[in-house]
């Protein structure tokens, strides 16, 4: 079952991704570029998603278990640190340049746009790339 | 600031919030898991065993567009970055979001619905950046 709910949540996740404009970078920067001409939307996306999340979220990290009585696997790591900023800013700045964030660029590269193909082997590269960093250096 | 009335569309931008926001909430809900894009490529990358969940998530993701196609007929995205631009946005994407443990899904939408702190700074610290670059890029080198 639980690939079943996996299956349908990725499903959704993506359509909402379509349908919100949030896979399409040109929107993207549009809410960006805030001392251009502005486009409110995509705060709405993230107004609409955390209004539907919010109780259900709040639910289970309250009781710690899922519907099906199963322990959730929430983030035990409370600290705001170094990595966490850094982290955060780096991929504020590549969001910033392409407009493209990792599920957009997943949902346009599955439909074969070519530079979201090439994003998604770069982002996939970077993700790799971080995963023989934090082997070797501790920040 | 001016506001683009022309390309505001708050209807469709709170209906796929909203769905968002479902996916999210039935992925904690049934399998008691944050829908955190980055995190879930990242674990298919380290190739650990017991991801076959994350795998089929991806693969929902991925049928998307595809399914989006058959009902509308038709996908906007249009992107305006040339090649070495999208090269170096991937890398900085991929790189920053696993260094930050997230990217706009697990703590834009997960993490704050969780209230969790980690979540709202990681985000006011992506925002902040991508307003930055695009102020930089857009307004002083005029690209």
């Amino acid at each position: 079952m639980r690939g079943v709910f996996a299956v349908i949540s990725g499903l959704l996740f993506g359509l909402g991704l379509l349908i919100s404009g949030m896979a399409n970078p040109a929107k993207v920067l549009g809410f960006l570029d805030l001392a251009g001409a502005w486009d409110p939307s995509l705060a709405l996306v993230m107004v609409g998603a955390i209004a539907v999340a919010f109780v259900p979220m709040q639910w289970v990290q309250r009781r710690g278990t899922t519907l099906r009585g199963e322990q959730a696997q929430l983030p035990s790591n409370r600290q705001v640190d170094r990595r966490l900023v850094i982290g955060s800013l780096l991929f504020g700045a590549g969001w910033g340049v392409a407009g493209f964030c990792p599920g957009p660029a997943l949902v346009a590269a599955s439909a074969l746009i070519p530079q979201a193909l090439v994003f998604v082997a770069a982002m996939l590269l970077g993700m790799w790339l971080f995963g023989q960093f934090d082997r070797r250096v501790s920040l | 600031m001016s506001i683009d009335w022309v390309a505001f569309t708050p209807l469709s931008a709170l209906l796929g919030g909203a769905l968002i926001g479902a996916a999210a909430a039935l992925l904690m809900l049934f399998n008691g898991r944050i829908a955190g894009i980055s995190g879930l490529v990242g674990r298919l990358l380290s190739a650990q065993t017991g991801n076959g969940e994350a795998l089929l998530f991806v693969l929902g993701l991925l049928l998307a567009p595809w399914l989006y196609l058959a009902l509308a007929g038709e996908i906007s995205v249009q992107v305006d970055a040339g090649p070495v631009a999208l090269v170096v946005a991937g890398l900085l994407v991929g790189f920053g979001s696993r260094l930050g443990s997230g990217c706009t899904s697990g703590h834009g939408v997960c993490g704050l619905s969780r209230l969790s702190l980690r979540s709202l700074v990681a985000t006011l610290s992506f925002m902040g950046a991508g307003f930055a670059i695009v102020f930089f890029l857009r307004h002083l080198l005029g690209v």
